[in-house]
This record gives structure tokens, sequence and C-alpha cells, in this order.
């Protein structure tokens, strides 16, 4: 009797978690999904997943004092990273006494700038990957939560304007392919719901670390479209808008993608 | 009415570096250059991943291809679904017919936002390489 009444527990749960895997509640497919099972386990181990060793970079510059000022990272925000945990989750969002938006990369170089007195690290620089691999990873499995700022709103609107807009020779919007033609066949590749659930990314056709920025841009080289240079704001109004079309999504990085 | 006047000016500006086509319903009647396209050279524009694009999104009877997409229609069968006239249309321009359609327009230079510098006031595809292609497709019967 207790073995039926177990095994029917398990059938339900089953059950109900095949409904949420077949899209009774969720149907967002993060591009994890759609890898094979080899480079998932790529991404899902630590020793295996290359981005890991961008972490562990991130680590030592973690604990180096840097400019004028002779700090490092731990001085303020202690040696275990922990006080990062769910901060890769929350951005782009507005630093205080700012009144624009900054993404992690951004947030990060402020620091630099404003409490190491240093120079601000190039971008997709090695040590800026590192960097903001570090803090990413602290909030690895967890569900990505933008912060409720209303002064968000109106650059996460043109972000999403963006997203939609047609550019380039080709004539095509983001949302022509990630949001109409999800899961279809691009030539011979899946093209992705395109989440920004793993960044900085470890891209194989990359054979390095990648940021959001670098991934965008590829998609706009490929419309034929003009990129937009590193420091625009309209990098940062697109991935307030993917975070919040993302929003509960597990974040995953240092992800891995081909 | 300046804002206007300069809208003009700026429209008049933007008309597209490729030669004006007559459109006539939904086709164009008249090759773009003059002359009739080959068909041989078609197919490898077709096949080209870097030139014409096609199998990015179609499928086609290209079987050395082995990767193509499933985003548009097959190719196969393109010659008797459509005239000539009216694949010619469809590549220069298929938005003249689907405002929303995802075709790139292959021979337009006017109205598209934010070309790449090299590409731009370019054409994806030459007058005489669409009409290669329109002769190509016009091969692909059921």
């Amino acid at each position: 009797m207790m073995r039926l009444r177990i095994g029917l527990c398990l059938a339900s749960v089953f059950v109900a978690s095949l409904a949420l895997a077949q899209g009774g509640i969720d149907k967002r497919r993060s591009g994890y999904q759609d890898m094979g099972p080899s480079l998932q386990k790529m991404q899902d181990d630590g020793t295996a997943n290359p981005g890991m060793l961008f972490v562990q970079l991130g680590a030592q510059a973690w604990a180096t004092p840097a400019g004028a000022a002779n700090k490092a990272c731990v001085d303020c925000h202690g040696a275990s990273g922990a006080t990062m945990k769910g901060v890769a989750l929350r951005y782009p969002a507005i630093p205080e006494g700012a009144d624009t938006p900054a993404d992690l990369e951004a947030r990060i170089n402020l620091c630099r700038t404003a409490n190491q007195k240093a120079a601000p690290l190039p971008p997709e620089s090695r040590e800026l990957l590192s960097l903001s691999a570090y803090v990413a990873h602290q909030s690895r499995g967890q569900p990505i939560a933008p912060p409720d700022d209303p002064r968000l709103a109106p650059f996460r609107e043109r972000g999403a304007a963006l997203w939609a807009a047609r550019q380039g020779q080709l004539n095509l919007s983001c949302a022509a392919c990630h949001d109409d033609n999800a899961g279809k066949k691009l030539a011979g590749v899946t093209i992705p719901e395109a989440h920004p659930t793993g960044y900085p990314v470890y891209r194989l056709e990359w054979q390095t670390l990648g940021s959001l920025k670098r991934r965008l841009r590829n998609c706009l080289v490929g419309i034929r479209a003009e990129s937009y240079a590193y420091d625009s704001p309209e990098y940062v109004m697109l991935e307030l808008f993917l975070m919040e079309r993302a929003r509960g999504m597990a974040f995953e990085a240092p992800a891995v993608r081909p | 009415m300046w804002n206007l006047a300069l809208l003009l000016v700026v429209l008049a500006l933007a008309v597209p570096a490729a030669r004006a086509q007559q459109v006539v319903g939904d086709a164009i009647p008249t090759s773009l250059t003059g002359q009739p396209g080959d068909a041989g050279r078609g197919r490898a524009i077709v096949a080209s991943r870097n030139l014409g694009l096609c199998l990015l999104c179609h499928s086609g009877p290209i079987a050395e291809e082995r990767f193509q997409g499933n985003l548009a229609p097959s190719l196969a069968g393109a010659g008797s679904r459509w005239s000539e006239e009216q694949l010619r249309l469809r590549i220069v321009d298929g938005a003249r017919l689907n405002p929303d359609t995802i075709m790139p327009p292959y021979y337009r230079t006017g109205g598209l936002q934010r070309v790449a510098r090299n590409f731009q006031g370019k054409t994806i595809l030459s007058a005489g390489q669409v009409e290669d292609v329109v002769a190509y497709l016009a091969t692909l019967r059921d």
C-alpha cells in the first residue's frame, strides 16, 4: 500500500514536471536546451567548462590591489565574493548617483575609476571578462531578477523598440528571428530564443569568453547592419529588455555555447 | 512645410542606386539587364552561403549543401509556382507584396536603416545576379 502511494506520488511529480517541460507553465527555452548532451556536460562540469578558467582569473583579480588608491575588490566587498551573490541577476541597473543604467561591466569599471582610482578596463579585455565572470558566477543557478526601478522603464522600452526594428542590408530585426522563428533552422543551426542567461559566455566559435555586447555585434554583422560602438547605450537598453524577457529563468554564467 | 520639403529631398536622395524597375501587378515583366540570366550561375549563387544566402532560410534541391534552412518555403517547384516575372519581383523586393516578409530585398538600397558602411548604397545581388537566380529558379519544376 505504502509502495503504491509512493509510486503514485512519484508519478504525479513526473506528470507535473513533464507538463512543465512541455510548456504548461513556462515555454521559454535557454540556448542550453538546444545544445547536444556533450556541450551541456561541458558547461555543467566545472573542470571542463573553459569559462571557469576566467572565473579563477577573476578571483585573482578580485584580490589584487589596483589603481592610485591601491585597493582591491576584497577591501570593500570581502574575500569570498559571496557578497556578489545575486548581483548579476539584477543588472543593468542605475548606479547610485547616476541617472542612466549601467551594465555589469560598466559597474565594475565604475568601481575601478571611482574607488580604486584606476583606468577603466577595455571592453572584451581578459581582465574585465574575468572579473565579470567571477561576479556573475556567484549567481549561478538563481532566477534572473531585474530590479523594479521605474526609472529603468523608458530605457527598457527603447530596448524593446530596437529589438523590433528592422536594420541592415538584409532588413531584419532581432525579433524576426529570435521571436518569430526561434526553434527553426537557419542553415543547419537552431535559432535560439536569445535569452541572456549565461553571459559572459564561452563560445566555441570564438574560442574564448565574450560579453553579450560581442554576441549582439555578431548578429548585427550577420544582418549587415552597422555595429554600435562598445560604449553605446543601445546595448544596455537591449540588455534591459532581454533580462526582463528572461525574468525568472535560471542564470548559467559562465555558459558554454557553440 | 520646410520639414516636408526636407523629407522630400531626403526621399529623393534615398531613391535606390539600383536601376528603377517596372512593377506590373505582382511581377517585374522585363529583365533587369535586358538579357536573360544564366541558370548555371544562378544555381551557384543560390547555393553560396555568402552571396545568395538563400539556403540559410530556404531548402532546395541542391544536395551537396547539407545544411539548409526551414524558415521559408522550399525552392523546389518554384518555377512551377511562379513565372519568371513573378520570381523577379519576389527577389528584387518581396516587401512590395508582403510588408512583413523576412525575405531580404535583394535589389533595393532605399528605405533601409543602419546599413553597415561596407554595404551602404549596394544591393545584395547585382542586376545580372538577380537574373541568373531567376533563370535557375524557373528551371525548378515539379
